[in-house]
């Protein structure tokens, strides 16, 4: 909402000394949002009159026709003679007054005027249009000033509004009265605490003959319904310069006085009002809702299909308007409309605001009826409009029509005379509600420590106790708040899922991964590009009804895609070793996908709707992914770099498991979009019960070259929230100091034979004895056969009551070798 | 070996005349002296103090001598020992630091050589950030709340007195989920963390002091100053006799902690469905702390030269959300607050552009390491 500070002070009393600056601080401490104060007119300088056309002489020869103007300027060239002026409009005649820019003016643009000689003769300044000026749009020619406007000479800064600050306010949604001058004014005036004076409250106007007919259909579509005729209207009649200045400087482009006057009277008032030419009527309006299959073609050229919740204002002809929010094309005024009808109305807010959502139809009406107009006011806005219309355009008033169900207002709003105090925390003087609640136009009857409190109507937001507190508030100054530290109950800290991510983030970035907090949007291509299957469950993804992009309209069910393309950015960015990870959500539609219920809000929903609600908002699992490529550490000085690989992702998942304090075990798997047989399984133990949580290793070569990847680049993801129920509390382990037993043993097995298998074999054979197996050596070769591996592992026995002796350290091994026989077939390497 | 001496009768011992003593005892310090490497004067430590040296043999013979002169052999002996033991652990302390100074020297390595053997890696900063901002809060008592990010339109909106056709509806730019057979799904992307509020309240007990970080969407396009996926820190107190007083204590906690001691907040009356009083709190400038504000020749780049930066929105919890959510209105109030955490990275390190906080460039990531 932009506003004027000069045509706002025609309404409040401000103190002259009192700054655009000042004023917009004081606005924005009590509410009104001013985003900026803008100077108009700050890069305009310089000498710039009022010149009378003395000579014309109409020089030719030229592409186009040029006129040397003799321009009387008083003296305000010094000399008093008249200046020499070349101007290349055609829209005046001599005897006109003018606008001047004498040399030494500047225009916006930083355009420097000088005399200079042109088109062969020396012009000795500029005769100015409305453009030039910023005063507003106009491309017809020079602005042509009315007879007796001033005397040559005379400084047009004052005369024309050059300069002028205005304040660019932010109106929140609740606060619709503030869309309009008489609405600012009337909040600056209370802060300032002088005098208001309420521009609705205009000298009566006479009314003539009957009102054009009118009813209203659906009173809840609208409330309020006022027509204003007016006859003999001059349509050539042109909008005053002050107006046009005013529409100008408030955001609007002066089209002609019928349509500049309603746009006055909304931006002064509020009252968004519409015009229709009386001869394209026929037969009386009726305010009601459109019908099924009616259509309206509305001012902007575009067929409309009306919705049965539309409200339309209809003629015989059928609908000619969607009401407060855009006229219909053949119903409106035109360029030769003489007999007008000025609707004003009252229609109602969320129904316009659906109206405007529905069509796709945000006017500066549907604004303001969206945050609720004052519902008293359409007989004085019309009133205002037709006194403007015949005072600047001739004609006379016509009839007044009136509809006005008697609907019930709303009841008064008992309050506590303290409950602003109360909820503020601020111990304000008795009688302070009352008086702040009064400056803002409310009827406040108290009532022993009660307040019985009557809005105004240009209020509507206010219906809650609260509501009522806030005025107070912020009429006594948010400010003024003191700042008392809250005392909270002792806290249990973060939960141990809460403390758990963070350690599972600390770990992997200790050990060289780098997070990355990507877009959830994928679209079919990522999936595609992981090589899933059709049927695979990853694919089964939410959609957004209204996505950024139409490539990816869907809710991510993995990680992966948003981490492969960020590795490849980094790769693109000249990074070839990347290790990132990503914890995050995962969003995985429901079996049938229950629509989400919308309970009453009058109270807590019941455990049934609660229910309802749960079911119907998707599986939402944390995950925890890696992906890495190029060297995981680099050659360097001392050697050879190390390429990061299958293992190095497993080892990432493993880190995992280790900030849980939870083993992962590790098995050969397959899954898209992994290598085949470079695929782990990871598994947690869950209440003694095994759970799949993830996988890690290779990627597919196919995946690599669908994402543009490195080769051999390695990912893992890991579920998170079955990590944190595998966690246990860990007991202490009793730390023996008696020496240790180190057994070595080769074993032979199949080559398919998955090392970790024989791993916890020997563990399982070796009894409560064994402290720790390492395998440290795999060997392949000739020794062994074809088909086959040596698997060489350290055993390290250790009792917690005695020295082993070598004798029983042997008895372990060989009964840990001895199960590792039985289950996977290893055979002592002689 | 030499039985013990038991009779009075004086026994010549040659070993032991004071003067083959001080041979045996001169001798020693002569090879110590002369042993030029530790080597050398381990064969040395052998020679003359070892177990069979000249003196060990000759200690083991006072025992054969008459109780009168066992105590004058033993001092001479013993002297001689102690002085040949001195000398050779000063001889090993000299050889050692000749040692050390000419071995360790050959040994010297530089220094200076890289070892990015392992690399370094990172944490979000909008990941560690948030994890300040609610560790101060968690440091005043407040537990952290959480909620699901595809969120259901009534915790989203309705609960939180957002009115099916109020502008403000329409104002948060949000992500809908489409249901089944491209019905409505009544799901949409949360677009604030403030459904976590009502969560909260259905499923704790009263008093709720908590904080809910979390990530939010709404329909706005990547630039400079905007991302469609951004992060709130929400907080919520509901207790019996809270005002605006005490939401103006926290938050001045938090941006004291955050920002530094002595930062003012302001106050400014604001909208929002959810909240009755709203503000929106404004802190000052941290970097001028208001010095730039008129003064062109100072001009602060982090607020503007306008000596405040808005932080966040809040507000007294509207009755009609308490309501919603089954809070008894007449014992219970309360207040909330949402801050941008994108808003308080931006500020508290001078991160310009959104972009480098989405794109996961590991070079603007690693600058801010495992905590901030």
């Amino acid at each position: 909402m932009r506003v004027p500070v000069s045509w706002l002070r025609e309404y409040v009393d401000l103190p002259t000394e009192v700054t655009a600056r000042e004023l917009a601080a004081k606005l924005i401490a009590a509410g009104l949002e001013v985003e900026t104060v803008e100077e108009v007119g700050a890069d305009i300088s310089g000498p710039i009159v009022v010149g009378r056309v003395l000579e014309i002489e109409e020089l030719t020869g030229f592409k186009k026709p040029i006129r040397h103007c003799r321009v009387d300027v008083g003296a305000a060239n010094g000399s008093g003679e008249p200046q020499n002026i070349i101007c290349g409009a055609r829209n005046f005649s001599e005897g006109d007054l003018v606008v001047v820019s004498l040399p030494g003016a500047e225009l916006p643009g930083g355009f420097k005027i000088g005399a200079r000689k042109t088109y062969g003769r020396m012009s000795e300044g500029m005769i100015c249009s409305a453009s030039e000026l910023n005063l507003w749009e106009d491309h017809a020619g020079i602005i042509v000033l009315p007879e007796g406007t001033a005397e040559p000479g005379t400084d047009a800064f004052e005369l024309l509004g050059l300069r002028e600050d205005v304040l660019d306010i932010a109106v929140t949604p609740d606060r619709g009265y503030a869309l309009s001058l008489r609405g600012v004014a009337r909040e600056a005036a209370a802060l300032y605490e002088v005098d208001f004076r309420d521009p609705a409250e205009a000298e009566p106007i006479e009314e003539n003959g009957e009102g054009y007919p009118a009813e209203i259909a659906d009173i809840d579509a609208c409330d309020r319904f006022v027509l204003r005729e007016v006859s003999g209207f001059d349509s050539d009649a042109p909008t005053p310069m002050w107006m046009k200045r005013r529409l100008a400087l408030a955001g609007m482009r002066p089209v002609s006085l019928a349509v500049d006057v309603t746009n006055y009277v909304m931006w002064e008032l509020g009252q968004p009002l519409h015009a229709f030419d009386r001869t394209k009527l026929s037969g009386g309006i009726v305010v009601r809702r459109a019908e099924a299959g009616e259509r309206l073609e509305t001012l902007d050229h575009v067929v409309r299909d009306l919705d049965p919740d539309d409200i339309v204002i209809s003629d015989a002809s059928g609908p000619i308007s969607l009401a407060g929010t855009m006229g219909g094309l053949d119903s409106e005024i035109d360029d030769a409309s003489t007999e007008l009808v000025i609707e004003a109305a009252h229609f109602s807010a969320p129904n316009v605001a659906r109206m405007a959502r529905r069509h796709n139809l945000h006017s500066e009406a549907s604004r303001r009826f969206e945050r609720g107009v004052d519902r008293e006011l359409p007989l004085r806005a019309s009133a205002r409009a037709v006194e403007l219309l015949t005072r600047l355009g001739g004609g006379r008033p016509g009839g007044l029509t009136s509809v006005d169900p008697k609907v019930p207002g709303p009841a008064p709003i008992v309050i506590a005379e303290r409950h602003a105090a109360r909820i503020a925390g601020v111990d304000y003087p008795e009688g302070t509600a009352a008086r702040r609640l009064r400056q803002i136009g409310c009827e406040v009857v108290e009532e022993g420590d009660t307040l019985r409190v009557s809005p105004p109507s240009w209020r509507p937001d206010l219906t809650d106790p609260n509501d009522l507190a806030e005025e107070v508030i912020r009429y006594e100054g948010y400010e003024n708040i003191p700042s008392i530290p809250p005392r909270a109950p002792v806290g249990r800290g973060l939960s141990p899922g809460q403390r758990l991510r963070r350690a599972v983030g600390r770990a992997l970035a200790g050990a060289g991964f780098t997070e990355v907090l990507s877009y959830p949007f994928v679209g079919e291509r990522d999936l595609d590009g992981l090589q899933v299957e059709a049927d695979d469950a990853r694919r089964d993804a939410l959609r957004l009804a209204n996505p950024l992009n139409d490539d990816e309209p869907f809710l991510r069910t993995t990680l992966l895609p948003g981490l492969l393309k960020t590795l490849v950015r980094n790769v693109g960015r000249g990074f070839p070793d990347v290790a990132l990870f990503e914890m995050g959500l995962v969003y995985l539609p429901k079996e049938g996908m229950p629509a989400a219920p919308l309970p009453g809000v009058d109270r807590a929903p019941t455990a049934e709707e609660l229910a309802e609600l749960e079911a119907a908002i998707p599986h939402q699992p944390r995950r925890v992914a890696a992906v890495l490529a190029g060297d995981r550490e680099p050659a360097g000085w001392w050697g050879q770099g190390r390429a990061a690989t299958w293992a190095d992702a497993i080892e990432a998942a493993r880190e995992v498991g280790r900030a849980a304090g939870v083993e992962i075990t590790v098995r050969p798997g397959r899954y898209a979009p992994w290598h085949p047989g470079r695929c782990a399984e990871l598994y947690v133990t869950v209440d003694g019960g095994e759970v799949l949580v993830g996988h890690a290793g290779e990627l597919h070569p196919r995946v690599t070259k669908a994402y543009g990847l490195p080769a051999r680049t390695a990912a893992m993801e890991v579920d998170l929230d079955p990590v944190e129920r595998a966690r246990e509390a860990v007991r202490a382990p009793e730390v023996s100091t008696y020496p240790v037993a180190t057994q070595d043993v080769a074993l032979v097995v199949e080559t398919s034979v998955p090392a970790g298998e024989v791993e916890a074999a020997l563990r399982e054979g070796a009894g409560e004895l064994l402290e720790d197996v390492r395998l440290f050596d795999v060997y392949t070769g000739e020794q062994v056969g074809e088909g086959r591996k040596s698997l060489a592992y350290s055993l390290r026995f250790r009792a917690g009551d005695r020295t082993l002796t070598a004798e029983e350290a042997t008895a372990a091994r060989d009964a840990a070798v001895a199960v590792a026989a039985e289950r996977v077939g290893a055979v002592l390497r002689g | 070996m030499s039985a013990p001496n038991n009779s009075y009768d004086p026994v010549e011992v040659t070993s032991l005349h004071p003067d083959e003593v001080a041979r045996m005892r001169e001798e020693a310090l002569a090879a110590i002296a002369g042993a030029s490497s530790l080597e050398e004067l381990k064969e040395v430590r052998l020679a003359h103090a070892g177990d069979r040296a000249p003196l060990a043999l000759a200690n083991r013979e006072i025992g054969a001598l008459p109780p009168a002169a066992k105590a004058d052999a033993g001092k001479r002996v013993g002297g001689a020992r102690r002085d040949v033991s001195e000398a050779l652990k000063r001889r090993q302390a000299e050889l050692e630091e000749e040692r050390d100074a000419r071995v360790l020297v050959e040994e010297a390595v530089d220094v200076t050589l890289p070892w990015d053997r392992v690399s370094r890696g990172a944490r979000h900063p909008l990941t560690t950030i948030a994890e300040r901002m609610t560790d101060i809060f968690v440091g005043m008592g407040f537990e952290v709340a959480e909620g699901p990010e595809v969120e259901a339109e009534w915790y989203n909106f309705d609960a939180l007195n957002f009115q099916p056709d109020h502008p403000a509806r329409t104002m948060q730019d949000t992500f809908f989920v489409e249901g089944a057979g491209g019905r409505p799904s009544g799901l949409v992307l949360r677009t604030h963390t403030s459904p976590v509020q009502v969560r909260a309240l259905l499923t704790r007990e009263l008093p709720v002091y908590v904080v809910a970080p979390g990530t939010t969407f709404r329909t706005d396009e990547l630039d400079a100053t905007h991302t469609p996926v951004f992060h709130q820190l929400e907080g919520l107190v509901v207790d019996e006799g809270v005002t605006l007083a005490h939401l103006r204590g926290a938050i001045d906690a938090f941006v004291s902690r955050m920002f530094g001691e002595g930062l003012t907040t302001r106050f400014r009356p604001s909208y929002f469905p959810f909240t009755e009083p709203s503000g929106e709190v404004d802190m000052q400038c941290f970097v001028c702390r208001g010095a730039s504000v008129g003064n062109p020749d100072a001009p602060c780049r982090t607020c503007s030269s306008e000596g405040w930066i808005e932080i966040g929105g809040c507000g007294v919890v509207n009755p009609r959300v308490l309501t919603a959510a089954g809070v008894d209105t007449e014992r219970y109030s309360g207040w909330a607050f949402g801050l941008g955490v994108e808003r308080t990275l931006m500020f508290a390190h001078g991160v310009r552009d959104m972009h480098d906080m989405v794109e996961g460039d590991v070079r603007f990531t690693s600058a801010f390491g495992m905590e901030i």
